[in-house]
């Protein structure tokens, strides 16, 4: 297979270009760059005058469902809906049945996606922290990093007892494997349903109140200052308060990282007014003082990687009353969108740096090389088209769900394709 | 007249004028229900289902008798928890009242949102009975209807809402609606039972009747649940009824007469005591009475809508 990118820009934050930069591909792997190539025949050309080439997205927060929950989403759909998304890896969420706490569990995951998508989305599973994901005991963590797991999350729940957290931390730290911690004090979030606050006063909705996340991050810094070697990562970040406290730890060279999905920097609690069950999220939305705060905490670099929670639920399970619905929404393929229109398009971030932290910062985060782009090396891109302007519509999704409180939006800018070795995806 | 929605959602955003209508017209029903024969015909021909999907007796009794004193035939469906403990969703319930060619639909639900719900998906005109800790619009506006009786106008009334603020509709209705019509309100209990924010809602707040009650007029006493006291939100009835429960002893302080209101059902001698229930200053009945009226002029005013 023979491909010629032609009069793409390329921005490759790891070697720093920004500049016009065309492709001859051969079998996958960059036979040549440079300005204004040609190319025989031989060659399909792929237009991309207008577009930017970037190093391959990767999402570290999916949830793919797969197994246990194959009516929300298949690994099959959900690696479609990545492609489509612009991203070329995910890492996906353990909160499966059975849950990725074996290494059985983590090696169907691999194999499944490697079948089902030739290689065009990288599948790198994260393994649960405990067994059952129960917080009670830890898991066989040796076996799942040796398996190829990633990092270690009990997502949808925090490790809540410090004391396991501690030895998690330990034990994990053995492995260099990063510990992403759904932050939430849970004897304080009980049947809460939406931030607290003043629209939960209005609304007479359950509240979550922020201090519960913020609580949880501040004691796991606190863990992780006496465990210096763990890696601590906090998902999802939604409140000032937890922005506040990353910052402090970073600057006391703590290992911590962090992420924000694109719904806690685009909405806030004021969508919950409709009742739409599509804006009940856990974390849940907060206040536009807390989307402020983010959107600085990821222009200052506190926040290393925008990732969705991409979170599939049918029409039918999400359909029904507010308090009984279940948390989550998809997002991968509204992600990259979402943040340009939002971050690059006002300029809180550079291209550039949007780019850093949809591919360099999260890979370097789970261990994975970065995306080398020079002749010689595989190739694994994610196209861009800056400018386009498109409206969401959740029934073109290829996500088997379509729980998005985005269906017509207009946004600007969009993945429109990806390439991973001698695989690729294009619809411009 | 009509009102400028087809539903009655909640009294958050209601116009004065359309809450003035309301009670206006309640005050013409409440003249039929003193009649002899107290049956008009207006919603004849007209089918009325209330799904009742959390326990209440006297809501549900106040809305059927209202429906019946009105010639509508009517349909009354009660069951304890959400429709998916039946195994059906609340959308086929919603498709299937459309199905029966249904009117109006009278709902009260454990979860906030749903006559929202209900309302999105349905012909028929909502009206909300309660929604989890949203609203109460027909609560509210027979208390309204029962304090402009006795005071003519609501503007610049003080009432102050005691109790467990966090967990009531009929606080955050009252709140609305008063507000709307230009009272004061303020809103007194432990601060544990106060909701953050409730300030933005235009209220004040106080943790001691003792610094309210000389500056009132009106006592609206809401009912504190025992299970508040299992979740860690106040240690005891004893110790509650001490500081929060009203008492005759605590309201003589005020210089005035101060009226007393309770949505009921009443805990005798724990949020509210015996002697001032049943006092002079009481309009307890006839907040029971105003609300059939109430519930006929909404109903009216939907059901009639050109």
């Amino acid at each position: 297979m023979k491909l010629f990118l032609q009069g793409g820009r390329l921005i490759d934050p790891l070697s720093g270009k920004d500049e016009g930069m065309d492709f001859l591909i051969v079998d996958g792997r960059i036979e040549k760059m440079g300005k204004n190539l040609s190319a025989n025949s031989t060659y399909e050309t792929i237009q991309l005058r207008n577009c930017i080439i970037a190093p391959g997205f990767i999402d570290m927060h999916v949830h793919l469902r797969e197994p246990g929950f194959e009516h929300k989403e298949t690994i099959a759909t959900g690696c479609a809906a990545a492609a489509a998304g612009g991203f070329t890896a995910i890492c996906c969420m353990p909160n499966t049945n059975p849950p990725i706490d074996d290494e059985s569990v983590v090696r169907y995951v691999q194999d499944t996606a490697k079948k089902v998508t030739k290689g065009l989305v990288d599948v790198y599973p994260i393994a649960a922290a405990t067994k059952e994901r129960k917080g009670e005991e830890l898991a066989p963590i040796a076996e799942l990093a040796e398996a190829g797991a990633v990092a270690l999350s009990d997502d949808g729940s925090p490790i809540a007892s410090a004391e396991l957290m501690r030895r998690v931390f330990e034990y994990s730290s053995m492995f260099g494997l990063p510990v992403i911690q759904h932050a939430e004090e849970p004897t304080m979030t009980k049947g809460g349903v939406m931030n607290e606050g003043f629209q939960s006063t209005r609304l007479g909705l359950p509240g979550i109140p922020p201090i519960a996340e913020e609580l949880m991050v501040v004691r796991d810094c606190i863990l992780l200052r006496y465990i210096p070697k763990a890696k601590y990562h906090v998902a999802h970040v939604s409140t000032s308060g937890t922005v506040e406290a990353i910052r402090r730890a970073k600057a006391e060279k703590l290992n911590i990282t962090a992420e924000v999905t694109p719904h806690h920097f685009t909405l806030t609690d004021e969508a919950v007014e409709s009742f739409d069950t599509n804006t009940k999220i856990n974390p849940p939305l907060r206040t536009s003082d807390d989307v402020a705060a983010v959107k600085e905490g990821l222009r200052d670099g506190t926040i290393d990687v925008i990732a969705s929670d991409h979170a599939p639920h049918t029409i039918d399970e999400k359909d029904v009353e507010y308090l009984d619905a279940p948390f989550g929404i998809v997002g991968l393929e509204t992600s990259v969108g979402l943040s340009i229109t939002t971050l690059v398009e006002t300029k809180i971030l550079t291209m550039a740096q949007l780019i850093e932290k949809l591919s360099l910062n999260p890979r370097r985060i789970v261990g994975l090389e970065p995306i080398r782009i020079e002749e010689g090396e595989k190739t694994n891109f994610t196209f861009l088209d800056p400018t386009k302007e498109w409206t969401v519509d959740v029934e073109s999704f290829h996500s088997k769900s379509k729980n998005s409180p985005y269906n017509g939006w207009k946004l600007k800018g969009k993945a429109i394709g990806v390439m991973n070795g001698s695989q690729y995806w294009y619809k411009p | 007249m009509n009102l400028q929605s087809r539903h009655l959602l909640g009294l958050e955003g209601m116009s004065k004028e359309d809450i003035t209508l309301i009670l206006d017209t309640a005050e013409s029903f409440r003249e039929v229900l003193e009649r002899p024969i107290k049956k008009v015909p207006p919603l004849q021909g007209k089918t009325i289902v209330n799904l009742f999907f959390e326990n209440s007796t006297r809501t549900r009794i106040s809305f059927e008798l209202a429906e019946r004193r009105l010639s509508a035939d009517v349909v009354s469906f009660s069951s304890g928890g959400s429709s998916i403990s039946k195994g059906e969703t609340l959308k086929d319930t919603a498709r299937n009242i459309e199905a029966m060619k249904i009117d109006m639909v009278v709902v009260r639900h454990s979860s906030a949102g749903v006559p929202h719900f209900l309302s999105r998906v349905v012909q028929a005109n909502v009206i909300n009975a309660g929604d989890g800790l949203h609203e109460h619009p027909t609560q509210a506006l027979l208390d309204m209807m029962t304090l402009r009786q006795k005071y003519k106008s609501l503007e610049g009334l003080r009432v102050c809402i005691v109790g467990d603020i966090l967990h009531s509709r009929v606080a955050r209705s009252n709140i609305f609606g008063l507000r709307t019509m230009g009272a004061e309100v303020s809103v007194c209990g432990p601060a544990t039972l106060i909701p953050r924010y409730i300030e933005q809602l235009g209220v004040r707040v106080y943790n001691r009747l003792e610094d309210v009650i000389p500056n009132i007029d009106v006592l609206n006493v809401l009912r504190i649940q025992l299970e508040r006291q299992k979740s860690g939100l106040f240690p005891s009835l004893r110790e509650y009824h001490r500081y929060f429960g009203v008492t005759k002893e605590k309201v003589d302080k005020a210089s005035h007469p101060i009226t007393i209101m309770h949505p009921g059902p009443i805990n005798r001698d724990v949020e509210l005591s015996a002697d001032l229930a049943d006092g002079p200053h009481s309009v307890i009945l006839e907040q029971v009475t105003n609300g059939v009226a109430v519930r006929m002029s909404v109903l009216y005013l939907l059901g009639t809508a050109q």
